[in-house]
């Protein structure tokens, strides 16, 4: 047999442009998306130093319904409270139980997602069924459902947004698992004899982190409006907890004499939902190559 | 003569092709009937046009698609029912090395752990002696540690490709199953990776299924070659015997078709009249017969049979058989 005679070509020097750093090129091209990402990292700090001027309970009933001045700078609540040091304490509140709760829906979401798309056939099926079960309920009646049933309080708060948040996850995880496992990696994989456990958390969860990411950040604004509401409705936090939705309820009595009782937790809310969302959209963009 | 290190008994393959509700379903006829067998240290191609079966039959041999009917047999062992978990220890003898470098290697894994997957899935090496053993391996295929922490998309396609053949090195496999594992590279790069396989054959002591389209380069690699088409093994004889005396229609045509690097040669070109008959509605007779310039009655009714016309060279032709 004759060998080919070839020289060997040198092997260039490789510019590596790691992963990281150029998914941060990217994303830093994004204005709005890292404003937002700034926005939402001022809110942690806050939800973890908590610096409010007043204590949240501290009462001054020489000036109750108090408009926006310096001593106060979002004004008192009917009972003579900060404003400003209810919204900074709550922020705890309302990030908590977003990121809880979402935490949750994305974890069992994902997994079902995984395993529908994966293995297909009536399994697949019967989650997808369930899903679309879920999904037939407007997002907040199915909520306002599940605590009907189980009880208000913060902790079914989570629970039923949790619960509401499962479909999404699954419907994009199977997705994304659907169009990953017929990647020629994988066959490889298979070929090598790798178990579908090993399979499916190394080869394919990874494969749809992206999406998974973007999911999370978007149902995160959905999750605090979604409390938000609850709270509002009276089936969340009580009136004395400092949640957002909770100050909106009760400053909607007012609404006449000290329209900042409402104004200023509804712009927090605002703009933490629309943050996240913001930088929701700069991490598709970022993440999802088909739009270079 | 020795048992055959793998064996494919008539097989038969078929893809649903269209569903309808009333009447037949349609299929795609993959394979049909192929039997074959590769003794231990040879280098079998298959060549054939795309869509001829060549891929299906890589995938059935390892199992990655079941056939319709047939037998694969790895070492005497009937594995045609083998469940996913017995068929894990099989995988260890036999490993694949695909057509696209780009697409095999998962993008986010490094090179290191991509390499040294099989050695966690099939052995019980700690961390420290897997790495060491990967790091090894590129060395064997010309890469070195400083790769081994790299991503796939710092690679060029030959360097994939030769990352792809040190992950299928890494248990010490006897059969290695190439499916195309040249036709992605550049022709410079192509004769790299083809003296990659022909060295490691010869270190490893390797048996290898060469699937190919390209005779120039199954030339270069095969001890025996077979010739597929329209999911038939039409001729399958040694290297020698088929680049002098190719007795099938279809082979002489795709001899003719290889360029030769000799401008005063000539010689006569045969030019395939047609296209390649659709495989879901296949020729009622001998699979080559609507294209065939020899093609007699008999060619339109009945399928020949793959026979031994002469020691070690079969063909399925009713010309040559009678």
């Amino acid at each position: 047999m004759e060998e080919v005679k070839m020289q060997e070509a040198k092997y260039e020097d490789f510019k590596i442009e790691n992963p990281m750093k150029e998914f941060a090129r990217k994303f830093l091209k994004k204005k709005s998306a890292v404003v937002s990402l700034g926005f939402i990292f001022f809110l942690v700090i806050l939800a973890i130093f908590q610096p409010a001027p007043y204590d949240i309970d501290e009462t001054d009933y020489d000036n109750i319904l108090s408009e926006p001045n310096s001593e106060h700078l979002f004004g008192t609540d009917e009972y003579g409270r900060d404003v400003l040091s209810r919204i900074i304490t709550g922020t705890r509140l309302s990030l908590s139980v977003a990121v809880t709760a979402v935490t949750i829906g994305a974890f069992l979401g994902s997994i079902l997602g995984i395993i529908a798309g994966y293995y297909g056939g009536l399994l697949e099926s019967l989650i997808m069924r369930f899903c679309d079960i879920l999904f037939s309920f407007p997002g907040l009646l199915l909520a306002i459902g599940i605590v009907a049933i189980i009880g208000p309080g913060l902790t079914n708060v989570v629970i039923a947004i949790s619960i509401y948040g499962i479909p999404t996850f699954t419907r994009v995880i199977r997705s994304s698992t659907l169009s990953i496992k017929e990647l020629l990696y994988i066959e490889a994989s298979r070929s090598i004899g790798v178990s579908d456990t090993r399979l499916l958390v190394k080869h394919i969860f990874p494969g749809t982190l992206p999406a998974l990411i973007v999911t999370y950040t978007m149902r995160m604004g959905t999750a605090i409006i979604s409390a938000a509401s609850l709270s509002f409705l009276g089936f969340g936090a009580s009136p004395t907890n400092p949640d957002w939705g909770a100050m909106l309820s009760t400053g909607r009595d007012y609404i006449g004499v000290a329209p900042h009782m409402l104004l200023y937790p509804g712009l927090m809310i605002f703009f933490t939902v629309l943050a996240f969302n913001l930088l929701g959209d700069g991490l598709r963009d970022t993440l999802d190559p088909k739009l270079d | 003569m020795s048992s055959p290190l793998i064996q494919l008994k008539d097989i038969h393959k078929t893809f649903l092709a269209s569903k309808t509700l009333f009447g037949e379903n349609k299929y795609v006829h993959a394979l049909n009937g192929v039997s074959l067998e590769i003794q231990s240290g040879e280098t079998l191609s298959i060549v054939g046009e795309s869509g001829c079966g060549k891929s299906t039959m890589g995938r059935i041999l390892n199992k990655l698609l079941n056939p319709d009917s047939g037998e694969v047999w790895f070492e005497n062992n009937n594995i045609t029912n083998y469940t996913p978990v017995q068929m894990r220890p099989i995988r260890k003898k036999m490993q694949m090395v695909f057509q696209d470098p780009y697409g095999c290697l998962n993008p986010r894994m490094k090179i290191k752990d991509i390499v040294g997957e099989p050695l966690l899935v099939h052995t019980n090496m700690s961390k420290k002696e897997r790495y060491k053993t990967v790091i090894e391996l590129l060395e064997t295929v010309g890469l070195n540690e400083r790769h081994a922490q790299g991503y796939a998309h710092e690679f060029s396609g030959g360097q994939r490709q030769r990352i792809g053949i040190a992950r299928a090195l890494s248990v010490n496999p006897r059969l290695i199953i190439a499916d195309e594992p040249v036709s992605a590279l550049d022709v410079s790069i192509q004769a790299q990776v083809i003296n990659i396989f022909k060295r490691l054959q010869k270190e490893f002591n390797l048996t290898y299924l060469f699937i190919s389209h390209d005779l120039s380069v199954v030339e270069v690699i095969s001890d025996r070659i077979g010739v597929m088409y329209l999911g038939y093994l039409v001729e399958i004889t040694t290297k020698e015997k088929l680049y002098k005396n190719p007795m099938h229609p279809y082979t002489q045509a795709l001899l003719s078709a290889v360029p030769i690097a000799d401008p005063t040669h000539r010689r006569e070109r045969i030019i395939l009249k047609g296209d390649i008959p659709s495989p879901i509605d296949m020729p009622k007779g001998c699979p080559f017969s609507t294209r065939c310039m020899y093609a007699k009655d008999e060619c339109f009714q009945t399928i020949p049979k793959l026979l031994e016309v002469e020691p070690g060279h079969k063909v399925a032709c009713h010309l040559k058989s009678s």
